[in-house]
């Protein structure tokens, strides 16, 4: 076997260099939301079936007669990626049932934006959730209604200005907090919910294939950095979700079969680590959190000083 | 000859559903169609029927469901009424535009406010220009024959459109008929599997449903209203097919007595049958009345109307729908549009009654007759229809 200098640059090669999502799209110079979308094609490959919501995303990758999309993808509305792809997986299902459709492994995706997800696409979600369909969400964040021009959705964090929230005289932008869509999803008792941003790409790329893998609902949600709407400029893309990350602004983890952990991708790219059992990477997420929270109490404590 | 039994309309339009072989129910409960998805659900659960019942959270989703299923080449159903027609709304227009044949039937209901489960025609009406095809059944029968019809039509090649069969609520989808069913290998013969010309699957990757910028929208629109036009003749010989293997011939409009009438009466669903009762009572009374029931209202039948209403002098148009601060009825809007450039212009009056489930009887009908005979000789205009039976009028 060949030594491997460094676990970092190794990891990457294992993404493929294989292009679902095919170049030449539409979407504004340093979208990082299109760049979550190139690497969750990358990760589930081409048997795969795509709903997708309307909004940038889909906007971006199909105006006929083109399109971006080299595996099986359909847009119907706004509201009900989660239901289309519930149909689709649902009839695929039962015409391999029936032997009308040769059977093999094709994994169901639906995707939307934060609106599209946790404002008019909730209903549709909760219920495909709920039912138990065998697929994936994907919830691709940019924090605002971007498509229509950068409105406030109910995932817009407190204070930023939008243009249905703006900085007024009165009013500071939005007033109220970000709402806690992967919490709704974990509700469910879904099997697999997780958090992730294309800043961190094999972690992403690591929690798509887990969520192709499970039986049942998953729910991946992806903070997904929009130059355009969040006024930055298109080069600090990658290190606005970095740093989103790092301060626990957008925490990332996930919850198997409800069981809470803060993700182990740093662990599983270093060599170092690679020989640790399952209870020692609890007992040091277990003390992670334990000094997380000690952390967060000393801020608390000094507040103001 | 398959058997005849008496049964509830809405069980044995669940029974024809069963007989489809449909892969795939998404439906949400609403008053009057909860019968029909209550059986299927038993269907279903029984093993009667290897489908996938998806009991949706909202219509929006039946359809939406619907749509994804029939996108992967799954024959789906789904069935509705009023309210949940309307938040369905939406995804109904989308459906007819990606050319996905879902067949739907519609128990029709009045549309709210105030609400209402009782019927009348505001429903469909509502989704008129949807781009569905869209039949009305007069009796139980002709609902069970329309739904295997109705996977006939809307999966045939030329023409991949979803369907609508209209059902009265209550006054079809809640009483108990004498149904004759078919037999299996007569729907073998007349219904063939669902052969769909794309479908999404990872062997042949297919973008369905883009976006339609405005140097493709208008040719994409024209490219849906064509092969609904021209469904018509597909439909007829669907209807002639249907005919030969069970003996029930069906057409675009059904006449009753009308070949010599002055006098026609025009109605939509079960009221013709109803009404043909009228007609012949007027007719012992020696007035010459005859009965147009229209079938067919998208696409809408029009050398057929023209035919069977050009040499008549009087037309009473009896509308269920309303189209507020409009011309009449919907029926008669497109019926006078159908007879304006003919020469010898019936005159015609227009009707609208039986709202939200008020009784509409053979006396209210030679009623509505009488008034007819009266409201001819000051040559009505189109905006002079009337509410027919309202206190306060
Ligand atoms: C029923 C309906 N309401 C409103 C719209 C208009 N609309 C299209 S995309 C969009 C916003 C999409 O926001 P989001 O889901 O966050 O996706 P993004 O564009 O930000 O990626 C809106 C409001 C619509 N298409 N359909
Ligand atoms: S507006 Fe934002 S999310 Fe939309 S394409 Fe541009 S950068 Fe991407
Ligand atoms: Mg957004």
């Amino acid at each position: 076997m060949e030594i491997v200098e460094s676990t970092n640059v190794y990891a990457y090669k294992l993404i493929t260099k294989k292009d679902y999502f095919a170049p030449g799209h539409r979407a504004c110079q340093g979208c990082a939301e299109a760049l979550a979308v190139r690497l969750v094609a990358k990760a589930l490959g081409r048997n795969v079936i795509v709903a997708s919501a309307t909004g940038c995303m889909e906007i971006i990758s199909s105006p006929m007669p083109f399109t971006s999309w080299r595996v099986p993808w359909i847009h119907v509305a706004f509201e009900n990626a989660a239901a289309v792809a519930s149909g689709a997986e649902a009839g695929m299902k039962v015409l391999m049932r029936k032997g009308r459709v040769p059977k093999r492994k094709i994994t169901f995706l639906a995707m939307a934006g934060d609106g599209g997800t946790s404002d008019i696409g909730v209903q549709a979600l909760s219920g495909a959730l709920e039912r138990g369909h065998d697929f994936i969400y994907i919830c691709y964040d940019n924090e605002a209604y971007m498509n229509t021009g950068i409105q406030r959705s109910s995932s817009t964090p407190y204070g930023a200005s939008t243009t249905t929230s703006p900085a007024g005289k009165v009013i500071p932008g939005q007033i109220t907090w970000k709402k806690n869509m992967p919490e709704i999803a974990v509700a469910h008792n879904i099997p697999y919910v997780a958090t992730a941003c294309p800043s961190y790409p094999i972690d992403l790329v690591e929690k798509v294939n887990k969520a192709a893998r499970v039986k049942g609902p998953a729910y991946i949600h992806i903070l997904s950095v929009c130059p355009t709407g969040w006024r930055l400029a298109p080069e600090l893309s990658i290190r606005a979700g970095r740093l989103a990350v790092e301060t626990g602004v957008f925490p990332l983890y996930e919850v198997e079969y409800g069981r809470y952990r803060f993700t182990e991708e740093y662990l599983k790219i270093q060599g170092r680590f690679r020989h640790l059992s399952e209870e020692m990477i609890d007992t040091i997420q277990k003390r992670v959190v334990e000094e997380y929270e000690k952390l967060e109490k000393k801020i608390k404590m000094t507040e103001g000083d | 000859m398959g058997k005849r039994i008496g049964l509830e309309v809405s069980l044995s339009a669940a029974e024809a559903v069963k007989m489809a072989n449909v892969d795939c129910i998404a439906a949400y409960p609403i008053t009057p169609q909860t019968h029909i998805v209550e059986h299927l659900s038993e269907l279903v659960n029984d093993g009667e029927l290897d489908a996938e019942f998806i009991p949706v959270e909202s219509e929006h989703s039946a359809m939406s469901v619907s749509a994804g299923a029939s996108a992967v080449g799954a024959r789906a159903f789904t069935c509705t009424s009023s309210q949940g027609l309307s938040l369905m709304n939406e995804i109904v227009h989308i459906v007819a535009s990606m050319r996905l044949p879902v067949v739907m039937i519609l128990a029709n209901r009045s549309m709210s406010g105030p609400i209402s489960i009782w019927n009348d025609h505001t429903d469909v009406m509502s989704i008129r220009d949807c781009g569905w095809i869209q039949v009305f059944a007069n009796n139980g029968q002709e609902v069970f024959d329309h739904v295997l019809f109705g996977y006939k039509v809307a999966e045939s090649q030329g023409v991949m459109l979803p369907l609508i069969i209209n059902i009265d609520g209550f006054i079809l989808t809640h009483v108990i008929e004498p149904i004759e069913f078919w037999e299996k290998e007569q729907v073998e013969q007349y219904l063939p599997d669902f052969e769909p010309i794309h479908t999404l699957h990872p062997d042949r990757p297919v973008t369905m449903g883009g976006v339609g910028m405005p140097y493709v929208f208008s040719e994409a629109k024209v490219a849906q209203d064509e092969p609904l036009k021209q469904s018509k003749s597909v439909i007829i010989s669907a209807w002639k097919e249907l005919g030969d293997i069970v003996g029930r011939y069906y057409s675009p409009i059904e006449t009753y007595r009308s070949g010599d009438a002055e006098t026609l009466f025009i109605t939509q669903g079960s009221y013709g049958e109803t009404v043909s009762l009228v007609v012949d009572e007027l007719r012992d009374e020696g007035k010459s009345v005859g009965l147009v029931m229209d079938r067919l209202w998208r696409p809408f039948p029009f050398d057929e109307f023209r035919e069977a209403t050009g040499q008549t002098r009087n037309l009473i148009i009896i509308d269920r729908a309303i189209s507020y601060g409009g011309q009449g009825g919907p029926l008669a809007i497109d019926i006078r549009s159908a007879l304006y450039k003919e020469k010898n212009q019936p005159n015609i009056t227009n009707f609208i009654c039986g709202l939200a489930g008020r009784d509409v009887t053979i006396d209210d009908f030679k009623n509505i007759y009488h008034k007819a005979m009266q409201k001819v000789k000051k040559h009505p205009r189109e905006e002079d229809f009337e509410y027919y039976g309202v206190r306060g009028k």
